[in-house]
């Protein structure tokens, strides 16, 4: 139930920074080749335990990744589960499987399309020896169960296969779904258990001449994705994330104006218990961008808005959490306000630190993190795009300046991370005194684009006991190597290893992989 | 392959089904598990199909489920009570799959086949299969185990029970808490099974720890078993040991944690008795009728006349009273709904006085609530007030009541106060009915809506016979066959309807001198559709009047209408015409 240790509580001296590496990468693009759009990567996560990763993309697939270099893979489950793990070696993943987890839908009620396109996905509590995960579209949930199956075969029957095969019945229509026919269907299913309804009676020693069909089991395994439930119309807007409580048994998903509540083994009912619609759409003004439970505190859970403020609601208030139990947002500064000042401020992701202590929100230009204690604001801020301010004017005309980046904490939550254009990402040290600000590229390289820019605290909110820090600014709006940013290629989904010094991001098509 | 005799066929399609690729079909062979059993003998049953069963279980859910359940009454299959152990196996697999049915389900049949075990076969291979799930790498069989520690307790040797105590205390500190729920929910039927000297010491201490679990899900949980632990505690350890919990409890951080309090409350007064429940619970269920969370709210109101009946009037009126008050007015309908559905049962509690001078303000304001539900509650309830205060000073806000509910615009509305009328006449008097209903009910005969229309003419049957026969011939019959004459045929139906369902009430000389002509004469009706509705309400009425009747009237009808141009008629009319030969053979 400790989710780790306390980040606060981490020795003094700042850790040095992270020398960054390339570690493996799926999907590379061969030069010339061109982004097929339903291969682009929508969604990244990796499993509590850091043995699985799974994607999801805009063809509506979830792809799954093993983690190969943990020798004791076998080991004690009850460990597993406990999720305490830690290997020397730097994660390798390989290829495990994948499967289509939605389809392109159409609403006739209103005339829409519904898009393939994964918007999230969380995995959930292993099972004997399976896993479960839940991935989501716009509008409907699906929770899977993956796993290894055995193929058996039966070798064995009591009816001989050809001899039935002529009366051609009615059971073998109904059987019509199976290619192959192991039976030899001389009679609907109707007809055997009419048959034997009463009068029949059997010797007390049973009938020698039946015997049981053999199963042989051969050494072959094939995975299973298999569709256990399907949470579907409960949303009228587009699920922007969704969320497994700590208690195992509930979920959350959240849509522009409502969070619903889940329980995973009830797929016919779920609970509002967030609303913003206003009874008037003219008088909207703030819509939620995404949600997140608290990793163990079940009863707290925390979305922010388009307006760039965090809610955290106490569950147990009351049924319906219309108020919010604190809120987080900066004061913006006075006379600072633009038309895009808005825009910019709208949160794209919230993510908790793994202990429930901090979290990581990202707005257009920077990434905060914020203590839950204090809602005064944030304790760190770092500039991701500070760079971009100048040019608000054409992102807002060709539509970029509203791309939803993701963030994400290591398990240690001693750095953040999060995307930008140009298929770069960036790395800062949110430790006390750290000034790690690192910029890598998702490519086989990923220092090459590396910028040393010293960074120092710029501002200050006059307290001495909460560290402000700003910094990682200052880059030029053209990178080191002269290149212009890149607006089409922008790195939007990544995430970081539960317990290791690794980070998964999506550069298009391509699954990139990190340690240090 | 081997040839099979043809008389055997049926049961050999059975067991190969077992194994066919579509899954109607292996359920079905599932379904019938016992006929294969007992197709296979006792001892193959044993040495095969359960062996069998228990290597084939990565099947679908369904079929997981139908084996789950069919293997808990398989005892007389393999062979009876002494060989029920090898059926443990199987279930014991089941028991560790992911879907919770199935679990759920195997553990029930486990629960049925161990205590049906002879004793040292439980200490053999049901307790050290309760312990293998406990100590099960999956939280799925720590998740099962729990539910089986009441079947294994009882018969185990005093080191085993020792032991068992302390598994199951492990199991409600596990890191799961899908695992710690189940301790929690199962802990009652355990606790039932274990020695008093024990239960206070370990299993108190289980259930504190389970009372300060940081999730709230498992806290709910825990509330119930405050009931179950009560209920074994002599009087003295339940007020030192559970009632300081229940009032914790009912002070929880989390609304739903007070909600299971509210609903349990009643149990819980029960459990720990008169005396400390005035004393303690009193305070304790105010603060829940008074809670911020309206479903909290919801939840305590609906008790309010259970949990008054249990502490003396005085106590209630004192108390409980103000605040029924104030819920009366409170800003959920749901709230209200749930008080008006269980505030007329406090009138027989409270006394006459009482009655008059606190609860009538309540009922009439709820009688005037703008939510259709709140009024209905309160109407349905009618009769408890009735018994103690008559109904004259009710029925002034009754009837603009009642008419506002006829004319909802809601039919689920209309369709519900159509359902009390009865109900209301008994209670009022026919002298009050006659002068203010009877109108409403022969509107609803012409209502827009079918399901009213076919209700109000139920409504007139009920009628008929809670005023008799000779009233019903006053006021009801010459109403209903006036309206034969409707020009809308769908109207002209619902009449045919009520006359098939009056005839029955009014008797047969009633029916033939009155009701007969009017179902005659619409046999001569232009629409087909009431042509073959007379021939099915002859149907139903030939058998009430005479027989001379029957050969003058109905059966020339019935022949007449058995020439119709319309299929339909011609179908129903023969269909009569059957029935009435029939009739005159036996």
């Amino acid at each position: 139930m400790n989710g780790g240790d306390d980040v606060v509580a981490a020795p003094a001296g700042s850790p040095q920074p992270l020398e960054w590496k390339f570690s493996q990468v799926f999907g590379e693009r061969t030069a010339g080749e061109e982004v097929q759009e339903v291969d682009i990567i929508s969604a990244i996560e990796f499993d509590k335990s850091g043995d699985h990763l799974a994607t999801g993309d805009r063809g509506g697939r979830v792809v799954l990744f093993e983690r190969t270099d943990t020798k004791d893979h076998g080991g004690s489950r009850r460990d597993l589960e406990r999720m305490d793990y830690s290997v020397s070696r730097h994660p390798e993943f390989r290829y495990k499987t994948e499967f289509q987890s939605h389809e392109p839908e159409f609403d006739y009620l209103k005339s829409l399309e519904i898009e393939e396109k994964i918007n999230k996905i969380r995995w959930c509590q292993t099972g004997n020896g399976a896993l479960f995960l839940l991935s989501t579209n716009d509008k409907t949930i699906k929770f899977w169960k993956v796993q290894e199956k055995k193929v058996k075969k039966i070798s064995e029957m009591n009816l001989d296969n050809s001899k039935g095969m002529g009366n051609g019945s009615i059971a073998s229509s109904s059987n019509s779904t199976s290619p192959r026919q192991y039976l030899a269907n001389g009679g609907s299913p109707d007809r055997s258990c009419g048959y034997l309804s009463n009068d029949f009676s059997f010797p007390p020693e049973g009938i020698p001449s039946l015997r049981l069909p053999v199963v042989v089991t051969s050494h072959e395994t094939s995975l299973m994705a298999r569709c256990r439930r399907v949470y579907a119309h409960a949303h009228d807007y587009h699920i922007n994330s969704i969320s497994n409580n700590s208690d195992g048994e509930t979920f959350i998903s959240a849509d522009d104006l409502r969070i619903n509540l889940w329980n995973l083994e009830i797929s016919n009912q779920s609970f509002n218990i967030v609303d913003v619609k206003p009874a008037n759409m003219e008088d909207l003004t703030e819509v939620i961008t995404s949600a997140e439970f608290h990793p163990t505190h079940c009863n707290t859970l925390a979305y922010s808005s388009s307006k760039g403020s965090i809610r955290l609601i106490d569950l147990r208030q009351s049924a319906l959490c219309d108020s919010h139990a604190k809120l987080f947002e900066e004061q913006e500064a006075p006379g600072s306000r633009s038309f895009f000042t808005e825009i910019i401020a709208s949160i794209s992701d919230i993510k908790f630190g793994k202990d429930g202590r901090y979290i990581l929100s990202r707005d257009y230009m920077t990434l905060k993190l914020w203590d839950i204690n204090m809602d005064s604001g944030p304790v760190a801020t770092f500039q991701v795009h500070e760079y971009l301010r100048p040019k608000l004017c054409d992102l807002y005309e060709n539509d970029s300046i509203f791309d939803k980046f993701e963030c994400c904490l290591s398990g240690d939550g001693l750095r953040v991370a999060t995307g930008s254009y140009s298929n770069l990402f960036r790395v800062f040290g949110c430790a006390p005194g750290s000034t790690e600000a690192t910029t890598l590229e998702a490519s086989k390289n990923p220092m090459r684009r590396q910028v040393q820019t010293p960074s120092r605290p710029t501002r200050s909110l006059g307290s001495s006991i909460t560290r402000v820090v700003r910094r990682g600014a200052e880059s030029p709006g053209v990178d080191a190597n002269g290149n212009s940013f890149d607006f089409t290629t922008k790195l939007l989904h990544l995430a970081w290893h539960p317990s290791e010094n690794s980070i998964a991001c999506a550069a298009a098509n391509s699954l990139y992989m990190y340690y240090a | 392959m081997s040839a099979v005799d043809e008389p055997l066929y049926p049961i050999a399609l059975l067991i190969d089904e077992l194994k066919n690729d579509d899954i109607q079909l292996r359920l079905n062979s599932i379904r019938r598990l016992s006929t294969i059993a007992r197709a296979l003998g006792e001892e193959r049953t044993r040495k095969e199909l359960i062996p069998f069963l228990s290597e084939n279980n990565d099947d679908d859910d369904e079929v997981l489920l139908a084996m789950a359940e069919e293997l808990g009454v398989f005892v007389s299959y393999v062979g009876g009570v002494e060989h029920a152990h090898v059926l443990l196996p199987p279930l014991e697999t089941l028991c560790t799959v992911e879907e919770t049915c199935v679990r759920d389900r195997a553990v029930e049949s486990l629960c049925r086949i161990g205590s049906q075990m002879r004793e040292n076969d439980l200490v053999d291979c049901f307790i050290p299969l309760v312990k293998r799930l406990a100590a099960g790498e999956w939280f799925t069989a720590r998740v099962s185990a729990c539910g089986l520690f009441h079947i294994a307790y009882s018969s185990a040797p005093e080191m085993l029970k020792t032991e068992l105590r302390s598994i199951y205390s492990q199991l409600c500190q596990d890191d799961m808490p899908m695992v710690r729920r189940s301790a929690a929910s199962n802990l009652g039927k355990f606790a039932a099974t274990v020695e008093s000297s024990h239960l206070k010491t370990d299993i108190m201490s289980i259930f504190e720890d389970l009372t300060r679990d940081d999730q709230d899900s498992v806290r709910l949980l825990a509330v119930e078993s405050c009931a179950a632990l009560g209920k074994l505690l002599e009087p003295q350890d339940c007020v030192a040991h559970i009632l300081p919990v229940i009032v914790n409890f009912s002070q929880d951080k989390s609304w739903r944690v007070r909600y299971m309090v509210a609903n349990q409350l009643y149990e819980l007064c029960e459990a720990v008795g008169p005396e400390p429940t005035r004393m303690e619970l009193v305070p304790a269920y105010v603060r829940l009728l008074r809670d911020n969370e309206a479903e909290v709210r919801i939840a305590a109101a609906g008790k309010v006349t259970k949990f008054c009946r249990i502490v003396n009037p005085d106590l209630a009126i004192q108390n409980i009273l103000p605040c029924v008050k104030e819920l009366s007015s409170d800003s959920s309908q749901h709230v209200r709904s749930a008080l008006a559905s269980v505030i007329m049962g406090m009138a027989p509690v409270l006394g006459k006085d009482a009655t008059i001078d606190q609860l009538l303000p309540i009922f009439l304001s709820l009688l005037k609530d703008e939510f259709p539900d709140v009024r209905l509650n309160i109407i349905s309830k009618l009769d408890q007030v009735n018994q103690v205060i008559g109904i004259d000073l009710l029925s002034q806000s009754l009837l603009p009541a009642i008419v506002e509910l006829a004319e909802d615009r809601h039919w689920r509305v209309r369709l519900a106060i159509i359902e009390y009328i009865p109900l209301l006449a008994s209670q009022l008097g026919v002298g009050f009915f006659d002068d203010k209903l009877g109108a409403l009910c022969m509107q609803w005969l012409q209502d827009k809506v079918h399901a009213i229309r076919e209700a109000g003419a139920t409504n007139l049957k009920r009628l008929a016979e809670e005023f008799g026969p000779v009233w019903a011939m006053q006021h009801i019959i010459p109403q209903v066959l006036e309206m034969i004459n409707n020009s809308h045929y769908l109207y002209r139906m619902t009449i045919l309807r009520a006359i098939s369902l009056l005839a029955p009430v009014m008797g047969p000389e009633i029916t033939s001198s009155k009701l007969l002509p009017a179902v005659i004469t619409a046999s001569k009706d232009r629409v087909p559709n009431i042509k073959f509705n007379v021939a099915k309400v002859l149907q139903s009425i030939f058998p009430i009047v005479d027989q001379s009747v029957v050969e003058k009237t109905i059966r020339p009808c019935f022949v007449e209408l058995s020439e119709d141009p319309d299929v339909d008629v011609r179908y129903f009319s023969s269909q009569g015409l059957q029935a009435i030969d029939n009739v005159m053979m036996s």
